[in-house]
């Protein structure tokens, strides 16, 4: 079904060491466990000119059905490395890491994941609809299934009525917001989400947070977010992971389980959210102390 | 008429120097009033003023009515077209001065006369380019070319330009209705069999060798530096050649255009192929999907625009090849052939012809594929909004 394929630069730039990168494959296959992400000891080292730099050093994380995981840090601190190790964009030097019990490559190809990145990445030549339907299409999904799921998910986000526009002809939040559709039209259980709303101004930001609070809700997806706000984390999260870089590492792991689960943007103005972004906050300042 | 916008003449209270006069329609009319006193022409070695026994006089009086007409018009736009009108009449003057057997090259009376006349049509065109529209995007273009070849016409025989450095158009025109046949072979053997079977298989070619070493790094490094060479190889120097290789018949031509039109095909579809973003690849990716579907759905129409840069360049080059090819042998047909046969034969009026068929055809060829890229990338930023 895939080929290898000589322009995949990411398998030229992460190097193939780690042999023992699966925890074990296809044993624990019953799709329910509660634990859907299981990282230990993950290490990835770029090999660079002059010296190789240390992207993830050892990080233990266990992403548990349901939850919604913020990664949290400044740049370099391997957060985006991390998602990318989950979705089988990036391999591990080291260490193992097992997505709903098999290894990354397996849970790619079984398309287990959705990911939305950093751009929405939409095809100009596609309509918004036939946008979303791609993923539908390379699955070799039956037309009139495709149509409807693409209308459903469009649906969702929001943007109804939009089907046959162009990506360009619409506005930034909007685009991301068909980026998400599109990852939610293969209905995956577990969504990856790199700083999708990093280019938006702060008012479509909340937005589409309360946005996408209420759709994991809705859902109970799994989603692993990756940000560097911390009200965003704060607000959408049940845990925070905090990282620091040089190495890329975990400092902190945050629960916040002193939030409701309904989350309204009301509940950043309250104590628990407060205390909330405080640990990271610290979290954070003990990170950059290593920096000088 | 005060003014073109008529913001003017619907307020009578703001009434200046500026908006009491069509200045414009002045500036036209104080040359062919000067004209009026200076000859049209001349006629077994008289010289013949306006009134000097043709029908200058009529064309003269109905010139003016299309011109008071189209200023009355309660709109601009409805008062380009008499003028129009006035402007094609005035143009048919010399045409009909020369059929009365004037000598018209030292009428410089009539030529004032045209000089308005064509200052008259700058004005209607500027009109009528500013309506949306099919007047705009046909009718405009379609005059100025129809002025320009009136304009050499009457030039040409005005002056009495010698026809084997330069024939009229009706001349060209005549030649072409004349040697259709003979032309329509021509056509056929070198643009029908020779060129767009060069053509297919030079872009052909070039797009599966591209998408070749684009897969095959090797084959980009050791191609892209002979694309280079290639390029500068004289068609003049390889066309012989290849006549010698594939024969006289159309092999030789089809020869010669995959050596001229597979390098900038493959080329721009290396460097379309270039042009997806990774985070697209890695979407691709994210979805499981392989070096062909990633190639179909992806790279393929991301380098559309690049593609048709090369199928654009190529068609002017597969003809251009195919021309000067047949200069070096060809059977007793073909366009290339009938221009260096013609040439020899003093028979300029056929070369002519020949040339303006070459030109259509290579302008109808760059046209269809201009056509077919706005259809299939009209998603595309240079694209947009047209």
């Amino acid at each position: 079904m895939t080929f290898p394929n000589p322009l995949d630069f990411w398998e030229a730039s992460a190097s193939r060491q780690g042999s023992d990168r699966a925890v074990s494959s296809a044993k624990s296959s019953s799709a329910k466990s509660p634990v859907v992400v299981e990282a230990r000891k993950l290490s990835l080292v770029y090999p660079t000119a002059d010296k190789p730099v240390t992207a993830l050093s050892e990080v233990d994380l266990t992403i548990a059905r349901g939850d919604f995981v913020s990664l949290i840090g400044p740049s370099g601190c391997g957060k985006t490395t991390l998602l990318r190790v989950i979705a089988d964009l990036e391999r591990p030097t080291a260490g193992q890491i097992a997505i709903e019990g098999m290894t990354p490559e397996q849970a790619r190809l079984k398309r287990l994941y959705g990911y939305v990145f950093q751009a929405p990445a939409l095809y100009p030549w596609r309509t918004v609809e036939r946008n979303v339907m791609l993923p539908l299409e390379i699955m070799g999904i039956a037309r009139a299934e495709r149509q409807a799921r693409a209308r459903e998910q469009l649906e969702r986000v929001g943007l109804s009525g939009f089907e046959r526009k162009f990506p360009w002809q619409l506005s930034g939040g909007m685009q991301q917001r068909v980026s998400i559709a599109r990852a939610l039209a293969l209905q995956p259980d577990l969504l990856l989400m790199d700083e999708p709303f990093g280019a938006l101004d702060e008012i479509t930001r909340d937005h589409l947070n309360l946005h996408l609070t209420q759709l994991w809700r809705a859902t109970g997806k799994t989603c692993v977010f990756v940000t560097h706000s911390i009200a965003e984390a704060v607000f959408l999260s049940t845990r925070i992971v905090v990282m620091s870089p040089r190495p890329g590492r975990i400092l902190d792991v945050i629960d916040c389980n002193s939030l409701p689960r309904e989350r309204t943007l009301d509940i950043r103005e309250s104590p628990e959210f407060a205390a909330i972004a405080h640990r990271v906050r610290e979290g954070l300042k003990e990170g950059h102390s290593y920096d000088d | 008429m005060s003014d073109s916008t008529g913001d003017e003449a619907t307020n009578p209270y703001r009434t200046s120097l500026r908006t009491a006069a069509d200045w414009g329609l002045v500036a036209i009319a104080l040359p062919a009033l000067a004209a009026l006193a200076l000859p049209v022409g001349a006629q077994g070695g008289a010289v013949l003023g306006w009134f000097g026994g043709t029908m200058a006089p009529l064309f003269l009086i109905g010139v003016v009515l299309a011109v008071v007409a189209g200023a009355s018009a309660p709109k601009r736009v409805w008062g380009a077209w008499p003028e129009l009108a006035g402007v094609a009449l005035a143009w048919l003057l010399p045409l009909h001065l020369l059929n009365e057997g004037l000598d018209l090259s030292a009428g410089w009376g009539l030529w004032l006369f045209l000089v308005a006349a064509t200052l008259l049509l700058w004005r209607v065109m500027g009109v009528l380019a500013g309506v949306p529209g099919w007047t705009r995007s046909v009718i405009v273009p379609g005059l100025f070319g129809l002025g320009l070849l009136v304009g050499w016409e009457v030039l040409v025989r005005g002056f009495q330009v010698p026809a084997i450095l330069l024939p009229p158009p009706s001349r060209i025109a005549a030649a072409l209705a004349a040697n259709a046949p003979v032309l329509w072979d021509d056509f056929r053997q070198t643009v029908l069999t020779s060129v767009l079977r060069g053509y297919v298989m030079g872009c052909g070619a070039g797009l599966i060798v591209a998408i070749l070493a684009d897969r095959v790094p090797f084959l980009a490094r050791g191609l892209l530096p002979l694309g280079n060479l290639a390029s500068a190889i004289p068609v003049v120097g390889i066309a012989p050649i290849m006549v010698m290789w594939f024969g006289f018949d159309w092999q030789s031509k089809a020869a010669v255009i995959v050596v001229m039109t597979f390098f900038p095909m493959m080329i721009n579809t290396l460097a379309g192929l270039g042009t997806s973003e990774r985070i697209q690849l890695d979407l691709m990716r994210s979805y499981a999907a392989g070096y062909g579907r990633t190639l179909v759905k992806l790279r393929l129409p991301n380098a559309l625009p690049f593609l048709f840069n090369g199928l654009k360049i190529n068609s002017t080059l597969a003809l251009i090849g195919a021309i000067v090819a047949e200069f070096f042998g060809t059977p007793v047909v073909g366009m290339g052939f009938r221009i260096s046969t013609e040439v020899a034969r003093m028979n300029l009026d056929i070369v002519w012809a020949t040339i303006a068929v070459a030109a259509l055809t290579g302008s109808g060829l760059y046209g269809t594929l201009a056509l077919l890229e706005r259809a299939t990338t009209a998603w595309h930023p240079s694209m947009r909004g047209r």
